[in-house]
């Protein structure tokens, strides 16, 4: 990790702290090592880390009752980054997604080990309200899921729930601002009252967006956000996660390469629940390191 | 021969046909090239058939059944001597009588004499005739069928298409039978409630303040001056079902809220089947228990702080009625929000609402429509339960709110109306008739507005 203090470098203490456990054996081999024969896959290709990570993932392995999702991955999350995450059907791209937030605890059968942390707090400890916790990592989901309430109600559930405004007054604003930058206000100014189940595809998708950002999350995560949409409506999911990353940081699954070219500046190339690869957007698509990810990206397999 | 035997016979050669049917398709298809070449499957042959000899033999078999009693009977007063033939109308029915219990030698009521003798005989000797004619003529049909069959399966005969057009009809026929059913107790209903209405002006009916069925049998009986108001029984059934939902729905509903949302698997897989069981008690058993344990603790209670409480009382029934009504309430409502989709809930945890506050603010809003859908169908079922209010709110058809009070409610007042021994032209009893059409029409009205509700607010989720 390098000592450039960029706006986003993390305290020195932290830094340390952080410095303490990244290297280990297990994660990152030293260069030059040979690589061991029988799990050769776990080691991953490329640079994990980033010069001021947001979140740090560590050693993170996930089991859905006794079937192993998500082996031994790490990963950082840096400020202000679109970090994709590719690879095929069941790679565990989302699982490892859903880490990030703690959607998994939802599942009963599902066991999370490994240290991830946000701004270099660990999400899994004890003394973490997980509530809080989503309120900072925002989620986008697959398939939109505009609640059955009205466009307004939708954006101002987060900022209700959390108490984010004093007033209907500020809440009015909270809801226009994020309308603003999902780019869906010059649409639905007019019909705010209107149910949120009314609106297309794309602007459900918009919708849910807003309303992520409506509860001023440090990190948004999102599940594949343009899969159920068409073409047009994608071009617009993209040009906006172009900009919301200007202030915040996100990190997207995705089963469209050219989506991960497009949007992202790091690429992380999942296969069978490992972290094979991860790099500059570029770098991955034009000089993949490791063959299974050229395989993939060259349409060879999966 | 029988009908009974009849019926089997022709379902034996029905079956028989089946088999033919299709070994004739396979058959032909043979000569014409092998079964690829058949319109339809082998199968669809012999249903074919089968309908071809079932149906027709089937369907005359019942015609002639239910019309052949009416037959005879004319045949037979058309050969009695003319001055039985002339007596009046009900004289007339019960010498029928008379003569069919001859027939089927029961105890007859009168003498037996030469005119009856002869007649029974006549009798005896039209169903010998009736009975063997049907059985030639249902045999006939059924075999002409199976010939049919065998003479039209050719390679291009479209079996599948006849079949399936053959249980579309079946299909419709079903369906029929279900509504002229509810179409004919309507109207029996409705032209009874016409004859009530010919005695007590409709107006007094609906907007009398006492009810007080009973008519004088004779001139000078004292208290017996029929007062048909039914605002009593209204207001009877009306609070009895208020008790019953004030208790049932916030029970039924937190009761499903737990098993839909908190519950782990292991508590849901024991605790739904015992709360459907409660909805499998017998309401003469909830009766048993209104009447007998919660009506005492009820009036002990209310008189330890006072109270004069009637021992039978709309509390009691109330309550009972309400509990009767959990598991009617918490497993529909149970089944509509585990109908909401998984991705409302993600989506509401994803932005860090808490468990509570997604159920309160997604879940149920979601659930609503089928929610409310669910509480007019228990209302219904409170407005329609009988038994227990029979054992436990008593028959005193009383205009009180006081929930201590004894009261009434339009079933049970229909139920004491038609177990008296009053004829059955009598306003007392028609009255019954009358409130059942009420009855029918508040019940059909929420269950309309119920379908309403839950068809109208559904949201679409795909």
């Amino acid at each position: 990790m390098s000592a450039d203090a960029g706006p986003g470098a993390v305290p020195a203490a932290e830094r340390a702290a952080m410095e303490s456990f990244v290297p280990s054996p297990a994660t990152v081999k030293p260069a030059g090592a040979p690589p061991r024969s029988q799990d050769i896959a776990t080691e991953t290709a490329g640079d994990i880390t980033v010069d001021n990570p947001r979140m740090c993932a560590r050693g993170v392995d996930v089991f859905y009752a006794e079937k192993q999702a998500i082996v031994d991955v790490s990963l950082d999350i840096g400020q202000n980054e679109v970090l994709a995450m590719i690879g095929p059907s069941g790679c565990g791209k989302s699982t490892f997604l859903r880490c990030l937030n703690r959607m998994n605890d939802i599942i009963d059968v599902c066991r999370v080990t490994g240290r991830i942390e946000l701004d270099g707090e660990d999400i899994y400890d004890r003394n973490v309200d997980v509530v809080q916790l989503r309120a900072r990592v925002g989620m986008v989901f697959q398939k939109p899921n505009p609640f059955p309430k009205s466009i307004y109600d939708n954006v101002a559930y987060g900022p209700r729930i959390h108490g984010l405004a004093s007033g209907r007054a500020e809440l009015d604003d909270i809801v226009q601002s994020s309308l603003e930058r999902a780019g869906l206000w010059s649409e639905v100014k007019d019909r705010l009252g209107e149910s949120g189940t009314s609106l297309s595809g794309g602007q459900q998708q918009r919708l849910c967006i807003a309303r992520a950002i409506a509860v001023s999350p440090e990190v948004i995560l999102m599940d594949e956000p343009c899969s159920a949409l068409d073409p047009i409506a994608t071009a617009r999911i993209e040009e906006l996660i172009d900009e919301l990353r200007r202030n915040y940081t996100i990190a997207i699954v995705t089963h469209s390469m050219q989506q991960a070219a497009r949007v992202s500046q790091r690429t992380a190339y999942f296969h069978l629940g490992k972290l094979i690869e991860v790099g500059e957007t570029n770098q991955i698509f034009t000089n993949p390191r490791h063959n299974l990810t050229e395989d993939y990206i060259t349409g060879r397999f999966g | 021969m029988s009908s009974l035997t009849l019926i089997i016979i022709l379902l034996a050669f029905t079956a028989f046909a089946f088999h033919l049917g299709k070994r004739r398709s396979l058959g032909v298809a043979t000569r014409a090239g092998g079964v690829r070449k058949l319109h339809s499957l082998p199968s669809y042959y012999g249903t074919l058939t089968a309908l071809w000899c079932g149906v027709p033999a089937l369907i005359v078999l019942g015609l002639w059944l239910s019309f052949e009693t009416t037959i005879i009977t004319w045949l037979v007063v058309a050969e009695l001597p003319p001055e039985l033939r002339g007596l009046p109308e009900e004289e007339l029915g019960l010498l029928l009588n008379d003569i069919k219990n001859l027939v089927s030698g029961n105890v007859v009521a009168s003498e037996v004499d030469a005119t009856m003798e002869r007649a029974a005989e006549h009798y005896r000797k039209l169903q010998g005739i009736s009975s063997a004619a049907l059985a030639v003529v249902a045999i006939s049909l059924a075999t002409a069928g199976v010939g049919n069959g065998w003479r039209m399966i050719r390679p291009g005969l479209r079996a599948r298409n006849h079949v399936e057009r053959a249980v579309m009809a079946f299909l419709i026929i079903s369906s029929l039978v279900a509504i002229f059913t509810t179409i004919g107790i309507v109207l029996s209903v409705l032209f009874e409630a016409i004859r009530f209405f010919g005695h007590v002006p409709f107006t007094a009916f609906m907007f009398g303040l006492e009810w007080s069925p009973q008519t004088a049998i004779r001139e000078d009986q004292v208290g017996s001056s029929g007062a048909f108001g039914a605002v009593p029984l209204f207001a009877g059934t009306l609070l009895i079902s208020a008790i019953a939902m004030t208790i049932a729905a916030p029970i039924g509903l937190f009761a499903a809220v737990y098993l839909a949302e908190y519950a782990d698997a292991r508590v849901r897989a024991v605790a739904k089947p015992l709360l459907e069981i409660l909805a499998g008690i017998p309401t003469v058993v909830y009766g048993f228990f209104a009447a007998l344990t919660v009506a005492p603790v009820i009036r002990n209670a209310g008189e330890s702080m006072g109270l004069s409480v009637s021992s039978e009382s709309a509390l009691a029934a109330g309550f009972v009625m309400g509990l009767m009504l959990i598991p009617f309430i918490s497993s529909l409502s149970d089944d509509v929000i585990n109908a909401v989709p998984q991705s409302l809930r993600e989506g509401s945890y994803g932005l860090g609402a808490t468990k509570s506050e997604t159920i309160r603010q997604v879940i149920l809003p979601a659930a609503l429509p089928g929610i409310v859908g669910g509480l007019l169908l228990a209302i219904s079922r409170a407005i329609g339960e009988t038994m227990i209010v029979v054992m436990a709110a008593g028959l005193t058809a009383r205009l009180t709110a006081n929930p201590l009070d004894a009261v009434s409610t339009v079933t049970v007042q229909i139920v004491t109306l038609l177990v008296g021994d009053q004829e059955f032209d009598s306003p007392k009893t028609l009255a019954a008739f009358a409130l059942g059409l009420m009855l029918f029409v508040v019940t059909l009205f929420l269950n309309v507005i119920a379908l309403h509700v839950v068809r109208k607010y559904r949201e679409q989720y795909d």
